[in-house]
């Protein structure tokens, strides 16, 4: 780690605002991207973020510099996003607002039609957010298990639990809806 | 549920939500981080969760009805 990038860690321990921006200037673009990857919608995503950056800041004693900044900032972001999915749980009408309308994808298959997709998309949005987002992370985003692991703060057969779990419960609610994987 | 399922379930999720393109916030978000830093604390009572609202309430009325129970909660506090 370089010394002006480590000084600005021990800055930001020891609660330096300026430091903070700095490290906000470094990581905003990696924690908005990584929200945007589970919470779906640009709007969420930004106030996902400033949420992430204030819990970052208010947690600013408990960083260790000799840690990564951006691990820790993904841990802080992904369960700041997993509440925002919580509290949308509880509003109904918000509910599958992230997968209403799923954009096509880049080389679709012709067998699957666009109702599928969308009746897969709400189905998926219906899962408990736990789960959801573990899918979401390891399956649609196919990023390692071990990344996903370390920003849910889980291990990574919990992971593989909770993205079997979320296909099964997926696979049994489509079947409800008339439609064989 | 068989590897089969499990792939051609996977397949579909992929089809139905494509993985996100990398993106960045339309505005700069320092400002709402700044505004956010220097809000007021939230009253506390607000922070409070709802079961310790419950729990609470639950102990006062356990207290009210059986005033005898004072001394033995206070022996466990």
């Amino acid at each position: 780690m370089r010394d002006g990038e480590s000084s600005v860690l021990d800055r930001f321990r020891q609660g330096d605002v300026d430091a903070f921006e700095t490290l906000f200037r470094l990581h905003q673009r990696a924690v908005y991207g990584w929200v945007l990857r589970i919470v779906r919608k640009p709007d969420a995503a930004e106030e996902v973020t400033v949420e992430a950056f204030w819990r970052i800041h208010k947690a600013h004693a408990r960083f260790d510099p000799r840690h990564s900044f951006e691990a820790w900032a993904r841990t802080i972001a992904t369960h700041a996003a997993l509440d925002c999915l919580r509290s949308h749980r509880q509003e109904r009408d918000s509910l599958t607002d992230s997968f209403a309308e799923p954009p096509a994808p880049a080389t679709p298959d012709p067998a699957v039609t666009a109702e599928i997709r969308n009746k897969t998309a709400l189905a998926f949005g219906r899962l408990p957010p736990r789960l959801r987002v573990a899918a979401l992370l390891a399956v649609v985003e196919e990023l390692p298990y071990k990344e996903v692991a370390e920003a849910l703060g889980i291990s990574v057969t919990a992971v593989k639990l909770r993205v079997f779990r979320a296909l099964r419960l997926l696979r049994q609610d489509l079947q409800q809806q008339g439609i064989t994987p | 549920m068989n590897t089969h399922d499990q792939d051609r379930i996977q397949q579909l999720l992929r089809e139905a939500l494509p993985p996100t393109q990398p993106a960045e916030p339309a505005r700069d978000l320092w400002p709402a981080i700044l505004q956010r830093l220097h809000a007021p604390p939230v009253a506390a009572l607000r922070t409070v969760p709802l079961f310790d609202w419950v729990l609470a309430v639950g102990l006062f009325a356990f207290v009210a009805i059986a005033p005898a129970t004072i001394p033995v909660l206070l022996y466990y506090l």
